[in-house]
């Protein structure tokens, strides 16, 4: 395995992870319990869609309501699926655990080793995945038994270390100027859709305007 | 709302959200090859995480709960851009965003 695949992985992995201490204390301040917020880790593993739910529930929305937005944000996973398949070309069971682990941050990790070959893609996939659900799922249960100890995560700059991570990711799909385009086009409609339309779907929408340019480019 | 009734919320949600969530990213890996084999599809599959992925950036660094707010997120994203620039590594891109962050995050 390439050391810079590993490296990346790892870092992906950790700072995400230490997210699902906010994720932890979350659910716990919605009035989950510890194995509730856990099992959510364990078994939903999509960040978005885990906050999307206790905060639902913890507004006192209902059951429904907080399952339905919670599967708009786990729509995009499916892309990553499909995304990932031919890459993976996986059966049986190591299917399912590698769907299990399909998210953004397996599957941007995957994209960004297309320069160095198959065997990185799926390198960064598994590790990145089976680190972030480590990682994911250790921080969900501390942040849920330490509750408020760590505060807010902004003060530990998370909020913003985030996203940089995912741009980390994204960075060498972008170096040409028609992969650019496509980014900023995407960025700008989802932050201008963001108010509009309820989360996640500003995030999916995006996927018209990949379409449209795939559509359109000539190569 | 009865406790009971909060009670039994929370596991339909919990149960429901994990079922769809995995039978999202099952499907995802079920769709036959032969659908994104021609080579229009093939580049628009290509795309899709790129333009999520980009989507995602955006929103998290200048929305939050559906409403457009530029705080600290912005300035420590701006700096994790130039780290990029420069070429500096994945980490250091990282931790420069959150540092950057959380300074500013203690003056604000």
């Amino acid at each position: 395995m390439l050391r810079t695949t590993a490296t990346q992985s790892l870092s992906v992995s950790f700072t995400v992870g230490l997210y699902g201490t906010a994720f932890g204390a979350a659910g716990i301040a919605a009035g989950f319990s510890i194995v509730q917020v856990c099992l959510l880790s364990l078994l939903t593993f999509s960040g978005a869609s885990q906050f999307a739910v206790v905060g639902v529930i913890g507004a006192g929305g209902s059951a429904i309501s907080a399952i339905t937005t919670a599967s708009l944000l786990g729509i995009r996973n499916g892309l990553y699926g499909l995304r990932m398949a031919p890459i993976l070309q996986l059966r049986g069971i190591k299917k399912v655990i590698a769907a299990q682990v399909t998210i953004d941050e397996s599957t941007g990790v995957a994209i960004g080793q297309e320069e160095h070959g198959l065997d990185a893609m799926k390198h960064g996939f598994w590790l990145t995945g089976f680190g972030v659900y480590i990682f994911w799922n250790l921080f969900t249960l501390l942040g849920a038994l330490g509750a408020q100890a760590m505060g807010n995560p902004s003060a530990w700059g998370l909020d913003a270390a985030v996203p940089a991570a995912f741009l980390g990711l994204v960075w060498p799909r972008l170096l040409g100027r028609f992969e650019r385009a496509l980014a900023v086009s995407a960025i700008t409609l989802a932050i201008l859709l963001s108010p509009l339309i309820s989360a996640g779907l500003p995030i999916i929408a995006t996927t018209l305007l990949a379409v449209l340019f795939g559509w359109k480019a000539r190569s | 709302m009865s406790q009971q009734i909060a009670a039994q919320a929370m596991w339909i949600a919990i149960i429901g959200t994990s079922a769809i969530a995995f039978a999202l990213k099952y499907l995802g890996h079920s769709i036959p090859e032969r659908f994104v084999t021609n080579p229009r599809a093939l580049r628009i599959n290509t795309l899709i995480p790129i333009a999520l992925l980009s989507a995602l950036v955006g929103v998290q660094t200048i929305t939050d709960t559906g409403k457009w707010i530029v705080d600290q997120r912005l300035a420590g994203v701006a700096v994790a851009l130039i780290a990029l620039a420069l070429k500096a590594p994945y980490f250091v891109v990282v931790i420069s965003a959150a540092v950057t962050s959380a300074i500013l995050y203690r003056f604000i």
